[in-house]
């Protein structure tokens, strides 16, 4: 680690990225992520990278596809309208078992909507978001320096289990700056051997004595019952990830809380500003935050009801879409209740305080 | 006992897919004798379409990666930018090149992406059932053009060819037939030309195939190719639109 810079969290993130080994970036401008495209236009030559500033995001995320079937570290990145053009991409990425990286930066919507923060595409993240059964593992940074350390950890999950990573960011922690450390950069020889690891399958020249069949990056299987053998082994790894992956933090958590929340990126921070209001009041509150939304900490959630929790409270940048899972998770045992902010707007702690305080 | 032809190292030795009196194998067949001749086979990777092509990632004996539709040129440039040191070819249909892939198309050529692209023109979709494609040509009757392609409503065929001449990174344009034994001859000499400056990354190679489709064009397959002779060669000429190596060019 060295010291601390200030930087916005769509530069930092950028940075952190070509530190982890991403030497491959293709994207399309778009508010409110321009500053990471930009700052990969800048940096990428410098680390002998490609940068591509391509015609769609559609093509984007196929030129991700290519570099990714050859077992390359490759990342692009959009906001909200972007996204949604890179589904189809992603959906083939999954099918054909590839290792990617994808960071959105989350704007208001539906449609155009504004550039301003939101976190309404949860559900495309999380519960697919292209076509046919398929999950991305997704994480949700709440700072600038979580922002920047997901980028490393996003392409470690993506090679360990050749998956989509999606970070889910927004256009509040894009554009804010804050104090970020960053860890030490891979050398151009460990980002050579990173390539190498996935030689059992990705393309690669066949030679050196391989003498080897040809590879094949294909998600087409015409055959239903291969297809199906397929898909269900999808699933097995899908099971894998939930079973080894989840990641959340607890503010708050204990044994006396009254009230239990919910929120995730840039919602927790106004939320635990409002728990530190609500402590100097004598009041318990707790908060899970989950980090990976998908997999999703069911459990954590269903844990941390202990017997004084009279409700649960749920803070969304949208009109309320994690709160399906916080449902799933707390099963009825007590009411859930959902506050939302939509079109760009973000709530103030005296909000949330105030329906935490509810009865 | 001295042998005079083989199958080609670079096609796998399974069955084609294709139909009676359809052009793909023979197609397929230059690319891979071009892959041998050039020693190329370890270094290059393909890419297949969506279309009656699809499977050719199962043909081609060299890596390959199946690209989403119209997508190849997208998925070839992030392998090649992958791996430089490797040779990609795209092969892909009319449908997918010149209608759902038209942007990813004519950018790739533009940046002058060292890649060679096989465009098979057959007028038509074929792995669909015969419906129109933006090279059906005018009056020409496919499943969703039933009273004929009428050029003042849906517009006149695309010309690959031609509209990519108008840029100025391509290195080489081309357009052959493959619809009789000499003309297939001339379309090797092509593809092997197209397959040099590949292998020599110089840069960005088209070469369009005019193909044949009995099945959809409801036309018996022997003939086939005296249709298309009559048919798609008044409208799509054969001949070279670029080359930069006769122009003495350096790329």
């Amino acid at each position: 680690m060295g010291e601390k810079v200030l930087m916005k969290g769509n530069e930092a993130v950028a940075e952190a990225a070509i530190r982890a080994g991403c030497r491959l970036y293709f994207a399309y401008p778009i508010t409110p992520q321009s500053e990471l495209i930009e700052y990969m236009s800048r940096m990428m030559p410098k680390v002998n990278g490609i940068f591509i500033q391509a015609e769609s995001e559609v093509s984007a995320i196929n030129m991700i596809y290519g570099a990714a079937g050859c077992g390359k570290r490759a990342m692009t990145s959009s906001s909200s309208p972007g996204i949604s053009l890179k589904q189809e991409g992603i959906s083939y990425i999954a099918g054909a078992n590839l290792p990617a990286v994808i960071v959105n930066v989350q704007r208001g919507g539906p449609g155009l909507g504004d550039i301003q923060p939101s976190q309404g595409d949860y559900f495309q993240a999380t519960k697919g978001g292209g076509h046919g059964d398929y999950r991305s593992i997704v994480l949700a940074p709440n700072s600038v320096q979580e922002f920047a350390d997901m980028a490393a950890m996003a392409f470690e999950l993506a090679d360990k289990y050749r998956n989509s990573v999606i970070i889910l960011s927004d256009g509040l922690l894009g554009q804010m700056m804050e104090p970020v450390e960053f860890a030490e950069a891979k050398t151009e020889k460990e980002v050579e051997e990173l390539g190498k690891q996935h030689y059992d399958w990705c393309m690669h020249p066949n030679v050196d004595g391989e003498n080897r069949h040809h590879h094949e990056i294909n998600s087409l299987e015409i055959d239903p019952n291969v297809l199906e053998k397929h898909v269900l082994k999808l699933e097995e790894k899908y099971k894998k990830i939930e079973a080894n992956e989840v990641k959340y933090e607890e503010y708050n958590v204990n044994e006396d809380n009254e009230v239990l929340c919910v929120a995730f990126g840039t919602a927790s921070r106004i939320v635990r500003s409002a728990i530190d209001q609500l402590k100097e009041e004598g009041r318990n509150v707790g908060l899970i935050r989950p980090i990976t939304v998908w997999p999703y900490p069911y459990k954590a959630i269903e844990e941390a009801l202990h017997d004084k929790v009279k409700k649960v409270c749920v803070f969304e940048l949208n009109l309320g879409q994690m709160v399906e899972d916080v449902r799933l998770a707390v099963n009825g045992k007590v009411p859930v209740e959902f506050m939302g902010k939509v079109g760009g707007l973000v709530f103030t702690p005296d909000e949330v305080k105030a329906k935490i305080e509810e009865v | 006992m001295q042998v005079i032809a083989q199958r080609p190292k670079s096609l796998m030795e399974v069955p084609f897919t294709y139909c009676p009196g359809c052009l793909h194998g023979v197609a397929h067949r230059l690319i891979a004798e071009a892959m041998d001749e050039l020693d190329m086979r370890n270094h290059t990777m393909g890419v297949a379409p969506v279309g009656c092509s699809v499977f050719a990632y199962k043909f081609f004996d060299c890596d390959m990666a199946q690209a989403a539709h119209g997508r190849a040129p997208a998925v070839a440039t992030g392998m090649k930018r992958a791996r430089p040191d490797m040779h990609v070819f795209t092969y892909q249909g009319d449908g997918d090149l010149a209608a759902i892939g038209t942007a990813e198309i004519i950018h790739a050529a533009n940046r002058g992406e060292k890649m060679t692209v096989f465009f098979v023109n057959n007028a038509i979709y074929g792995m669909t059932g015969g419906q129109m494609a933006p090279t059906t040509l005018s009056n020409m009757k496919t499943s969703t053009s039933p009273y004929g392609r009428d050029v003042e409503d849906i517009g006149h065929p695309i010309k690959m060819c031609e509209l990519l001449s108008t840029l100025e990174s391509p290195y080489l344009i081309e357009r052959v037939s493959l619809l009789s034994p000499q003309d297939i001859l001339k379309a090797k000499k092509v593809v092997n030309k197209a397959m040099k400056i590949n292998k020599e990354n110089k840069g960005f190679t088209f070469v369009e195939f005019i193909s044949t489709c009995p099945t959809n064009w409801g036309v018996e397959s022997e003939k086939a190719r005296e249709w298309a002779k009559e048919n798609m060669l008044p409208i799509f000429k054969i001949g070279n639109f670029r080359d930069k190596s006769r122009e003495g060019g350096q790329s």
